[in-house]
């Protein structure tokens, strides 16, 4: 998917071409100069060109292929807002924004991932004023150990910006893919409900 | 996890190339070359070690391709990259396939609505826990010959329908029961050209729990293709499970009929959670047409879809709940207002 808002434009194909020839990091490109050489075996543990923006801040990285986009943020970004409460996409604890749309990070590739993210670290203006929803967080106590709450304020948003937190029973429904083991579900629906409404006024 | 190459690839053909180029008798399900599309149920298996691909082709490069929805008078087309949500919240699906729309928003959560895409998810994996869990070193899906774990284990979420004295892993998905029930086609793409086949053929039975599909390794789906009928608009889904939300289906009903003054004229079923694959109760169906649609009716249809049942010690249960899911929603679709 191209995007003509996407920061990285033409630049970043431009890099798999080079990085394609460059021994370091392995081509990821279906191509048929790959089927043309059968006999250079790919080597599974090279490092793959990694190229997110993040926050809107564009990292580059050259990292195991197997490496998760929550693993790419929280060890290799140095953003360990998101999660890791499952690692098996059963918990949410993982969740942020990538291309607008609220997503697992423990079973997205990093390798995969072609539009911006957003984290919980990306939430508060940049003057440091909290987002709505973490401010709603807060003023309805709606956490107690916290484990749970970047990925649930990750989700909130979304929920919010779906069009689905209509009603209580909504917002339950919708938020179902959060589980939160201190359950603070009732005041997570109460602070859903208030930023809301700020959210859209 | 193990490691594997990862390779992207930008159109059907550089896809189909890419994935068939490994020889070998392994069944698509466990070849070594695999597609990834939203990654939810490979990468899951690929860190429980129950997958072990030595190569990833991306295929969500294809979207263009392969990510659309078009509903004509002939029926509903659906891309095999069109994401659960999109699908879920089509209006014009949920006005004219109900049924479809409400399989896919009853399953999962937001997120992974977000991310799986429709074609990965006709092909999710059994949640049978011996096969997901390979410490257990029984299981013949896993490890053609070494047993089933399951036979005489923990089986309260297991299959009671079209099972085998291999397997009896359920099969867990809840949008397949609907593309069965609707009478939808497979489109797809192989080494050896396209093809077309009836949904229903899709999914092997348990004589080889190994080998799940038809499909042969490297050979894509590129959509589903669902006719349109009388029935599609009369038709839901209802899905009963432990919990009220993301969850998977313990007993689930797919149904669409076509009432001419209050008789079936035309009925089709799927049910889910039940069954070893996505099921059609053909039974059902016959036990109801020309009926006039009520609770001995819809009772004596539930009975015929059930007749052929085989429980086992913890799943007896989901031959009463399969039946009372299966009235409840037949009741239900005939009461809707269209
Ligand atoms: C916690 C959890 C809860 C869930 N709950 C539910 C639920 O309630 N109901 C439900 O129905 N599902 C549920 N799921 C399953 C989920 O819907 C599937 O994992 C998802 O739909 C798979 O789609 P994907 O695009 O992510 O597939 P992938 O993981 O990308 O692929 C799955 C398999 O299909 C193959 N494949 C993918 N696309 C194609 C194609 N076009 N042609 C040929 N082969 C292809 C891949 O090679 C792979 O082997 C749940 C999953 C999780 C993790
Ligand atoms: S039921 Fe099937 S998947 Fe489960 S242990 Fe037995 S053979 Fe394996
Ligand atoms: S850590 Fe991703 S869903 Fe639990
Ligand atoms: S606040 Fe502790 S898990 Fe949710």
């Amino acid at each position: 998917m191209t995007h003509s808002n996407d920061p990285r434009g033409a630049s970043r194909r431009d890099f798999f071409k080079i990085s394609a020839s460059a021994a370091a990091v392995a081509p990821v490109v279906a191509s048929t100069a790959l089927h043309a050489q059968p006999e250079q075996k790919p080597d599974p543990f090279a490092p793959v060109e990694v190229d997110l923006v993040v926050n809107g801040q564009r990292r580059r990285m050259a990292l195991d292929a197997r490496t998760t986009l929550l693993d790419a943020l929280r060890r290799h970004a140095g953003l360990t807002g998101a999660k890791k409460g499952c690692d098996h996409g059963q918990c949410g604890a993982c969740t942020v924004h990538v291309g607008g749309k609220r997503t697992l990070s423990c079973l997205t590739l990093a390798v995969m991932v072609r539009e911006p993210v957003t984290t919980i670290e990306g939430l508060a203006a940049t003057d440091g004023a909290l987002h709505p929803m973490q401010q709603a967080f807060i003023d309805h106590d709606a956490f107690q150990c916290g484990y749970c709450t970047p990925g649930q304020i990750m989700s909130a948003v979304a929920c919010v910006k779906e069009g689905h937190a209509g009603s209580a029973d909504e917002i339950r429904e919708y938020m179902s893919g959060n589980l939160c083991r201190c359950a603070a579900y009732p005041h997570i629906v109460t602070a859903i409900q208030q930023a809301k409404t700020q959210m859209e006024g | 996890m193990r490691p594997f190459i990862y390779t992207r690839a930008d159109d059907v053909s550089a896809a189909v190339q890419a994935a068939a180029e490994t020889s070998g008798s392994a069944p698509a399900n466990a070849a070594p070359v695999q597609f990834i599309a939203g990654g939810t149920t490979i990468l899951d298996l690929m860190k429980l070690d129950t997958m072990r691909p030595e190569r990833l082709v991306d295929i969500n490069g294809l979207q263009s391709a392969l990510g659309s929805i078009q509903a004509t008078d002939k029926g509903l087309r659906l891309g095999a990259l069109v994401r659960m949500s999109q699908a879920a919240e089509d209006p014009q699906i949920q006005r004219d396939y109900p049924v479809i729309a409400q399989s896919l928003q009853l399953a999962a959560s937001a997120q992974l609505r977000n991310m799986a895409s429709l074609g990965g998810n006709v092909l999710q994996r059994t949640r049978c826990q011996y096969f997901r869990n390979t410490s257990w070193p029984a299981c013949n899906k896993r490890d053609p010959g070494s047993g089933c774990a399951a036979l005489d284990g923990v089986n309260r979420k297991h299959a009671v329908l079209g099972v085998g004295d291999k397997c009896i892993a359920e099969y867990p998905g809840d949008f397949a029961p609907a593309l069965a029930a609707l009478g939808a086609v497979v489109t797809i793409t192989g080494p050896n050209g396209s093809r077309a086949i009836p949904f229903e053929q899709l999914h092997r039975g348990p004589d080889q729990p190994e080998r799940e599909t038809t499909l042969a390794p490297g050979e894509l789906i590129t959509g589903f293709d669902i006719p349109a009928g009388p029935y599609t608009r009369r038709s839901l889904y209802v899905k009963v499970r432990d919990r009220q939300s993301y969850e998977f289906g313990l007993a689930t009903a797919a149904v669409a009929l076509h009432l001419v003054d209050g008789k079936v004229e035309e009925a089709r079923i799927g049910l889910g959670g039940v069954a070893y694959r996505p099921w059609r109760s053909h039974e059902a169906e016959a036990a109801l047409q020309g009926k006039p649609l009520d609770e001995n009716s819809a009772e004596a249809a539930a009975q015929a879809a059930f007749a052929e049942a085989a429980p086992r010690r913890d799943n007896a249960y989901k031959v009463e709940l399969g039946r009372r899911t299966l009235v409840r929603a037949l009741l239900e679709a005939g009461r809707m207002e269209i």
